[in-house]
């Protein structure tokens, strides 16, 4: 079997996993931990959309 | 001394409250000793299991599965599992993310399994999904490690 994914799909399997792990690791409480893992989600998406648009104005 | 108490004889020996002291500390030292051991070995071999041991149960089971969801689309991606002796620098580097996912690592390498297809798209993707996710099962030990020791509630 082989998983074809897009890679804005492919970023966002990645930033959900790597921002539940950071969450859990780098907070105390349950509540900081989801709103520091929802702010990680957050910094991992826009980002990505940061760079998609930097690329391309660059490209342009 | 008060007045009228008599002093207790020279061969009366007074109880020893110091040692009995050391036997009450010492025992937790040594459980938390263990702990900061058994933890993080078994977090390595097992993703989440440093926390579950520790019974922070919901913890430990959304690092699971994080990790080891991760690992395997990895695979699933046709992503490449680095070999210990890859020769190059950058192999080396994949390597040890690689082998941060523990038993996943040493059981897809006994299955001859994440040969990679380089011809696929997305393999590279699958590639560092494999090292991100052995990574990122570094930090959930260092995170059991923390907890076992008291450092982190």
């Amino acid at each position: 079997m082989i998983l074809t994914l897009s890679h804005f799909s492919a970023a966002l399997l990645f930033s959900v996993f790597a921002s539940t792990v950071f969450g859990i690791t780098q907070r105390e409480t349950a509540r900081n931990q989801f709103r520091y893992g929802l702010y990680c989600f957050a910094m991992f998406m826009g980002g990505l959309i940061v760079a998609g648009w930097v690329m391309w104005v660059l490209r342009h | 001394m008060p007045r009228g108490a008599s002093a207790p004889p020279a061969n009366t020996k007074m109880p020893d409250t110091s040692v009995r002291k050391e036997a009450v500390v010492a025992k937790p030292a040594a459980q938390t000793s263990n702990m900061s051991v058994l933890a993080p070995a078994l977090g390595w071999l097992i993703p989440g299991a440093g926390h579950l041991i520790q019974k922070r149960w919901i913890r430990g089971f959304l690092l699971m599965g994080s990790v080891v969801i991760m690992f395997v689309l990895g695979l699933l991606m046709q992503g490449r599992v680095y070999r210990p002796n890859g020769g190059d620098v950058l192999a080396i580097l994949g390597f040890v993310g690689d082998v941060g996912a523990g038993g996943l690592y040493i059981v897809t390498r006994a299955l001859d399994m994440g040969h990679g297809i380089v011809a696929h798209a997305t393999a590279d993707y699958g590639t560092k999904y494999i090292i991100v996710a052995g990574l990122l099962n570094f930090i959930c030990v260092a995170d059991a490690y923390h907890i076992a020791i008291g450092k982190k509630a």
